[in-house]
């Protein structure tokens, strides 16, 4: 009997850890980018929600890089840019360089509302560097990825409080 | 062949420099931005820093956020405060360190506590400071261990000949509390342990704030030496619902006057005590409190009626205001507290102008004589900062007007005014489903006119009003033919700054005072902080503003009533406030 119960109580562990991706994804207001950024991180699967938080934060740091090297190109290509591009460079070296370390040690230390704002702000942060460039950006398809991310893990963090 | 070596050697060593140069040059974006803030931070605080205060207690770089360990030592006072050396944002905390003999001019020692032992290794988050029997004071801090859990940790002077306490030692018995599995506390909800008090078993308490899934609570520990302290069965205090207990105080207040009451107090023999519990609940982002009694034997805080240790509970301050904390003044027999302002300004703002935080103004705090609420009241010693008073006596404030106040610095000003109100039955009756003085304020701003209001003051003003940020009243009967009202005070910023980068949400009390007595007014202005306080302290709202046109010389401070009913101005005192040394 007791060999029943734990094999039972193993495997309702092993669906609840697999549902807790489902189940944290399902309060957020992007299910599918929630489970697919969550899922592709290794760790995810058996994350507790501060982990949940911390996969988020670095996946907000690998798109404000990937957005900061796609800023950099434009520079050169779309010279007469300059001066928007100047105003993400400064918005999007804020996400990377205050909002992601203090969101890191925040999680990794429990004082998760300090790091709800690094989640939150990534958002608006990509925000003002979007209405720099007065609806002729090309930087759109990225900020609108920061801003999914940004609100799936702001939901993530509240969580936490 | 020698030649062709060294010729060789020369083109290594150019192509080396060249390389060398080349790779400063694609050196990490974020070490050279580091670099840049650092040296930056070091410069004079010439470059434009317009929203730095005059006399508010802010470090002269960098973030800062819960005021920790405020005491008075052989007469002076110390601030200790959660600090970053490292940047405008929360991280690699220490405890920064300043004293002061009159809590409004302070001088900046060097960190007191700071990561060094195994329990603090990852950083030294907030706490307290008791004065022992002895006079000796001792800090109980949380601890961040190598594991990343949440600990308590003692400290106590190095020297306690030093009148500035400048330097502490921390106990090798470190952490004196720490979650395990027998105890089974939260190692990531654990932290802000309190000032203890003594029971009549003489041994001390302390409290720490945590939480249980949604239910926050005070978790008690017990020591009968300091040192060695045992974890209750039961909590002092909880709640479900509420989230995590950050910052909780506890502390005595006697049921009338205003004096303090020293934390382990019983009580003078006649006077009645009551007790309040105070917790920030990091959910919400406030601070409340709860006033009740405390049952000694179970060792229980048993809230009053009406009371509940939840969203729902008074609030000390209805604006920017967190992570308060507060100690008796033994030098002046009263309580005080201290509580944290954090920036309405966006992330990139606080990295730009290289600083994030201010502390309030330190507050007399005392039961008002209803025993329903608390009342605050900045401390006295900062009218020594009041300097070239203006005085405006019985003017009349027709509607759609309003009346400038000349002759202060506008930008760092101390202003007390007293209203008479007239013709209250012409009140509007308020909408019972009005529950809520925020929604009441920021749905109504000032070009909506009610009965009687909006008449308040407008601070931080643009010439022209293209910026301003109005403090204000409006007044609403209760009920139809009632004689009983109801005063609502409004702290409106969605007006304060041409920047649309800033958060200005606007922000509502209730006051409870009766409206055909004067109605009071006081704010305390300085740059980017506006801290108000209705009927004399029994409503308070602090909020940050960023103006760009209203800044320095070119703020202006006006009185106005833009209701329907005119307002007297019985008595309108403005100051310019002298600057402050500020940390």
């Amino acid at each position: 009997m007791t060999k029943m119960n734990v094999i039972i109580v193993t495997i309702m562990m092993m669906v609840t850890e697999g549902n807790k991706i489902e189940l944290t994804c399902k309060a957020t207001p992007d299910f599918n980018l929630c489970v697919s950024l969550l899922k592709s991180d290794p760790k995810g699967v058996s994350a507790d929600t501060s982990g949940l938080a911390l996969i988020i934060i670095n996946k907000i740091k690998e798109l404000a890089t990937k957005t900061m090297n796609e800023i950099n190109g434009l520079y050169k290509t779309r010279p007469e840019l300059k001066q928007a591009l100047d105003e993400c460079s400064r918005r999007y070296k804020t996400i990377l360089n205050a909002g992601v370390p203090q969101a890191i040690e925040a999680f990794t230390k429990g004082n998760p509302k300090f790091g709800e704002r690094g989640m939150v702000d990534a958002g608006v942060e990509a925000s003002k560097c979007e209405e720099g460039f007065k609806g002729k950006s090309p930087l759109t398809s990225l900020t609108k990825s920061m801003q999914a991310t940004s609100n799936v893990g702001s939901v993530i963090v509240k969580m936490l409080l | 062949m020698t030649k062709q070596v060294c010729s060789n050697i020369g083109l290594w060593l150019l192509l080396t420099l060249l390389l060398g140069n080349y790779v400063v040059d694609l050196e990490a974006s974020h070490h050279v931005y580091k670099r840049l803030t650092q040296s930056s931070n070091t410069k004079s605080p010439s470059v434009s820093q317009p929203y730095r205060t005059g006399f508010h207690f802010q470090p002269p770089k960098n973030w800062m956020n819960d005021p920790n360990g405020p005491m008075i030592y052989k007469g002076i006072y110390h601030l200790f405060y959660q600090w970053n050396p490292k940047g405008a944002v929360w991280g690699n905390i220490v405890w920064a360190h300043s004293t002061s003999t009159d809590l409004i001019n302070w001088d900046p020692h060097p960190p007191a506590i700071f990561p060094s032992q195994p329990s603090d290794i990852n950083g030294c988050w907030s706490g307290s400071v008791t004065i022992l029997p002895d006079g000796k004071p001792v800090i109980l801090y949380t601890g961040i261990n190598p594991k990343n859990q949440q600990v308590q940790n003692i400290a106590e002077p190095k020297d306690l000949s030093d009148p500035y306490l400048r330097e502490w030692k921390k106990s090798p018995l470190n952490p004196m509390m720490a979650p395990d599995a027998v105890n089974g506390i939260n190692a990531s909800s654990f932290r802000d342990p309190t000032t203890a008090w003594l029971g009549q078993d003489k041994k001390w308490r302390v409290i720490i704030g945590s939480k249980i899934h949604r239910r926050g609570l005070a978790i008690t520990y017990t020591s009968k030496d300091f040192l060695k302290w045992e974890k209750s069965p039961e909590p002092l205090h909880y709640d479900d619902g509420s989230g995590m207990w950050e910052c909780p105080d506890f502390f005595p207040v006697t049921r009338f006057g205003s004096k303090g009451v020293e934390t382990s107090s019983f009580g003078e023999p006649h006077e009645i005590l009551k007790h309040v519990l105070k917790v920030s609940l990091d959910d919400t982002k406030h601070d409340y409190y709860t006033i009740g009694t405390y049952d000694r034997i179970k060792d229980k805080f048993v809230p009053d009626n009406g009371f509940k240790m939840d969203g729902t509970a008074p609030r000390y301050d209805y604006g920017k205001y967190y992570a308060s904390k507060t100690f008796y003044d033994s030098a002046k027999n009263r309580r005080i507290l201290w509580g944290w302002t954090n920036e309405s300004s966006s992330v990139a703002d606080d990295v730009e102008k290289g600083w994030s935080g201010i502390q309030t103004i330190p507050r007399k705090i005392w039961l008002d004589r209803s025993g329903k609420q608390l009342v605050q009241w900045p401390v006295r010693e900062v009218q020594r900062l009041r300097t070239s008073q203006v005085n405006l006596r019985n003017k009349v404030l027709k509607p759609r007007s309003k009346l400038e106040v000349y002759g202060v610095t506008a930008a760092q000003a101390d202003v007390e005014v007293w209203f008479k109100v007239r013709g209250l039955e012409n009140a509007d009756v308020i909408n019972p489903s009005w529950t809520d003085p925020q929604l009441i304020c920021s749905q109504m701003n000032v070009s909506v006119k009610s009965g009687l209001g909006p008449f308040g003051l407008m601070v931080l003003a643009s010439k022209n009003l293209e910026e301003y940020t109005s403090v204000y009243f409006r007044i609403f009967k209760a009920r139809q033919n009632s004689n009983k009202y109801v005063v609502v005070m409004c702290s409106d910023q969605s007006r304060s700054s041409l920047d649309e980068d800033n958060d200005k949400t606007t922000y509502g009390a209730f006051v409870d005072i009766d409206p055909h007595r004067p109605v009071s007014l006081r704010a305390l202005i300085d740059h980017s902080v506006v801290e108000s306080f209705g009927g004399k302290g029994r409503a308070c709202i602090t909020s940050r503003v960023y103006p760009k046109l209203a800044v320095g010389t070119k703020s202006h401070l006006f009185a106005f009533n833009y209701g329907s009913q005119s307002v007297d101005v019985l008595s309108l005192n403005a100051w310019s406030m002298k600057s402050a040394q500020i940390s």
